[in-house]
This record gives structure tokens, C-alpha cells and sequence, in this order.
């Protein structure tokens, strides 16, 4: 890796001849090597899904949490440097709080990420800070309906029905790109989700799953999915993989 | 020597005297929660201007809060818990705001805009069932920002008019019936003698397991 940007990647405020800002990208590869996280947005809610790898078998179950609620109605998931990804959360909820004093009503998906962006891009423009190693997922289901944007380390902000990011994002991407988002519920959703972590999951260590959904179901609340229905489609996913390998063999 | 002070743009800020102002909020603890009614009077002086006002509002799945007197100052304190509420949500942390800690954060509001010569207008009810510790709580706040918590508290008329109804047969193991009639005993007394009120009113209740339940 070494030798690729050699003199114009020691500072974000530098450009290499042939256009790229190094640093950015690099933050890019912080985020490609950090655990697998999904967002679905379907017919009547979005859901966030994060691969949590198990850094320790002394953590306790729940911590390193992965999806935070940035108000009522929204919640984010970030994958990379996760440390990061609390700051940019913290900003988000200041966002939105920020926006519901202002104009008294909760904050739309496209605003939200909007600021979002704007303000992970600042970290991109000067030599005195770096780039955040993160990309945030952020959902939001409100009267424009339900939403899923992702925001880059670079401050790109996009709107989507799937995306994945992180170690496993290209088999994940092409299993998603197999389902009718569109068509699906929350619910469909969930169990598709965990199928495809544990597909794409690779090594021998275990992982957490962490599910957030905003959707109908919920009220339209951000909420974490608890750990009995966890199990549940945990289970009918692992049961589902295991079907489908015994058919492959035949 | 006199030490006085002078609030910052004390001409263009202080609340002088109340406009469109609620009147009596009712609350007794009962068996399974607490119980909470008010009438739906929006006063404009001594015109029944507003009929149709929620002076009782849902703070989380735990607290209620009923207010009387000026109810612009009640819907600014109801802004303030919505963004307390948000916070806790955002919080995470799998605990939420207990009646008790409402009622704290109410009383020092309250206190300190006294405090600062321009008060919040408004004689506060909260009322709730601590999640954790099953306990009922009823407590109230009052512009000045005396404060104090009991079984049966009432605002303003009912005050003079309720309280002693509630003295004689408020029991805090009254069943819900029991309480829900003689609640509407009380209302019927502050509908008959208070000039400011009428006969449309609405009952909330909390309850540990149910949370809140606020009539139409």
C-alpha cells in the first residue's frame, strides 16, 4: 500500500496530479475493513443491520453498540472507526433537535443527511484535521415516507433502497441486488438480512447482530430489534443457509 | 441599602398578567395508578373563548402533566418536555424519565423564572407510576415554585371546591370506579360553583403495566 500516493497523501488539503485526494480515500479503506453493515429501505419502514465482530469474549452482550437513535422518527448505523461514528451521530441528534426548535416539525430524511454530509465533508477541505473513518447509514421515516441515505467518508451523500459497506459488502451488494426491496416488508426484510451477514461473515470468530428498524410495525419509532425476536430470525435464517447448502450439495 | 435585579429586557419580557388561562386540574392516586382530569376551558377573561383545550399532556408512557392558568406558558412548558423526551430517547440507555424527575426539572423551571421576575403563569399537575419501583406519584408546581407532592392535589378552584371531597374519601387504594366517580363528583361541584368552567372534560390515567390513557 505504501508507494501509491507517495508525497500527495500526507494531508486532505492535497490533490495528486491525477485528481484524487488520498486521505479521503484512505478513510474509504478503514471503512472497507471494519464489520458488515446493511441498510433496507422497503414498502412501509427501513431497517439498519450491523455485523458486529466479537473483539473480545469478555464483551458483554449489547455493548459496542452499532445503531443509535438520532431522533423519534430516525436512527443511524456507521460502520469504520467507530469512535468517529459516535461523533457524527452526536451531531446528527444535535441536527435534528436543532431543525424541530426551528421549524417545529420533525427533521426530513434528505435534510438530515444533508447536514450530515455537509458537515463530514468540512473534515475533508483542511490540512488540520482528518477525514472521518466512517460511513453512516442514516433511515428516517416520516410523512415523505420511509428513507435510507448513506454518507461516505468523503461527505457524498446518497439516497438508496440497499447498500452495504464494510469486509463482506460485495456478496452482500449481490444479494441484495436479488430482492424487491420495493415489494418487501420490514419483516421480510429482517430475515433476509440476517441470512445475508451470515452468509457474507468470513473466520472463525462469531459476530453480534445488531437490527434497527423504523417502520409502520414500530409506530414509526426508531427501535432496536430485542433480543428474543433476534434469536427468531437468527434462527429461520441460519436454518434457511443450512436448506439451501443441503440443496446445492444434492 | 435596597439590592435589586433588573432582568435582562425586563420591559419587553415580563409576563404582567395571564390572557387566555385553564382553570382547575384534579389528580388522586387510586389502586393501580393515578388519575388525572381537567375541563377542556380555554378562559379569555371571564368569556369561555376556547373550548376544546388538552390541558393535559403526555409526557412519556410513565408521566402526565395537567396545567391551569395561562396556557401559552403551558404550551411552551410542553415544547421543553417534548425535547427533554427526545433527549431521553436519543439517550439510549434503556431508562426514561420518572414522574419524580419531571417533577423536579418542572419545579426548578418554574423556580428560576420566578427567580428572574417573569414566571411561567402556571399551576402544574404531574402526575405517574414510576416504572421501576411500581410507586404512584402525584405532585405539583406552581408559578411561584413552591412545590409539594401528596395523594390528591387540585390547582386553582378545586383547590377550595375539590380538596375536601378528596380529603373525606380519597383512599389510596380506592379502586378505579371508586375514583373515577368521585372525580366527576368533583367536577360537578367546580361546574356548579366555578364561573370559569364547563361541562366538557377529559380524565387521563397511568397505570404501571398500561402506561398512559387519556379520555377524548
Amino acid at each position: 500500500m505504501s508507494g501509491i500516493g507517495t508525497g500527495y497523501d500526507l494531508s486532505v488539503s492535497t490533490f495528486s496530479p491525477d485528481g484524487r485526494v488520498f486521505q479521503s480515500e484512505y478513510a474509504q479503506k478503514a471503512v472497507d475493513s471494519s464489520g458488515t453493515v446493511l441498510g433496507m429501505c422497503c414498502k412501509d419502514g427501513v431497517l439498519l443491520a450491523a455485523e458486529k465482530l466479537e473483539i473480545s469474549k469478555l464483551l458483554e452482550e449489547n455493548s459496542n453498540r452499532r445503531t443509535f437513535p438520532i431522533d423519534k422518527h430516525a436512527g443511524a448505523v456507521v460502520a469504520g472507526v467507530s469512535a468517529d461514528g459516535r461523533a457524527i451521530v452526536d451531531r446528527a441528534q444535535g441536527e435534528a433537535s436543532n431543525y424541530k426548535s426551528m421549524y417545529g416539525d420533525a427533521i426530513p430524511g434528505s435534510v438530515l443527511a444533508d447536514r450530515v454530509a455537509s458537515y463530514v465533508h468540512v473534515f475533508n477541505l483542511y490540512w488540520y484535521v482528518r477525514p472521518f473513518g466512517v460511513c453512516t447509514m442514516l433511515a428516517s421515516y416520516d410523512h415523505n415516507g420511509p428513507q435510507l441515505f448513506m454518507i461516505d467518508p468523503a461527505g457524498t451523500s446518497h439516497k438508496y433502497y440497499g447498500v452495504a459497506v464494510g469486509k463482506g459488502r460485495q456478496g452482500a451488494k449481490n444479494e441484495l441486488s436479488k430482492l424487491k426491496l420495493a415489494d418487501m416488508t420490514v419483516k421480510e426484510a429482517m430475515f433476509a438480512a440476517a441470512k445475508i451477514m451470515h452468509q457474507v461473515h468470513d473466520g472463525e470468530k462469531g459476530f453480534e447482530l445488531e437490527l434497527a428498524i423504523v417502520s409502520d410495525e414500530t409506530g414509526r419509532l426508531f427501535k432496536r430489534v430485542g433480543k428474543a425476536e433476534l434469536q427468531e430470525v437468527e434462527a429461520a435464517a441460519k436454518a434457511a443457509i443450512e436448506a439451501e447448502d443441503l440443496d446445492m450439495s444434492d | 441599602e435596597v439590592i435589586s435585579v433588573k432582568p435582562v429586557d425586563a420591559e419587553k419580557k415580563r409576563t404582567l398578567s395571564p390572557y387566555v388561562t385553564g382553570n382547575s386540574v384534579l389528580a388522586i392516586k387510586y389502586k393501580g395508578g393515578v388519575l388525572m382530569a381537567c375541563d377542556m376551558l380555554g378562559a379569555y377573561g371571564s368569556t369561555k373563548r376556547y373550548k376544546n383545550v388538552q390541558r393535559v399532556f403526555k409526557v412519556n408512557e410513565t408521566t402526565i402533566v395537567g396545567a391551569s392558568g395561562e396556557i401559552s406558558d403551558f404550551q411552551y412548558i410542553s415544547n421543553l418536555l417534548e425535547e427533554l423526551t427526545t433527549q431521553d430517547f436519543c439517550y439510549d440507555d434503556g431508562c426514561t424519565l420518572t414522574p419524580k424527575e419531571i417533577h423536579a426539572y418542572l419545579c426548578r423551571v418554574l423556580y428560576n423564572r420566578r427567580n428572574k421576575m417573569d414566571p411561567l403563569w402556571n399551576s402544574l399537575v404531574v402526575a405517574g407510576v414510576d416504572p421501576l419501583r411500581g410507586e404512584s406519584f402525584i405532585g405539583s408546581v406552581g408559578m411561584l415554585g413552591t412545590s409539594y407532592t401528596d395523594s390528591h392535589v387540585a390547582t386553582s378552584f378545586g383547590n377550595y371546591l375539590s380538596r375536601p371531597l378528596f380529603r373525606e374519601f380519597q383512599r389510596d387504594d380506592m379502586s378505579l370506579e371508586e375514583a373515577v366517580s368521585l372525580m366527576q363528583e368533583a367536577l360537578r361541584v367546580l361546574f356548579y360553583r366555578d364561573k370559569t368552567s364547563i361541562n366538557k372534560y377529559i380524565l387521563a390515567k397511568v397505570e404501571k403495566e398500561e402506561g398512559v390513557a387519556i379520555s377524548k
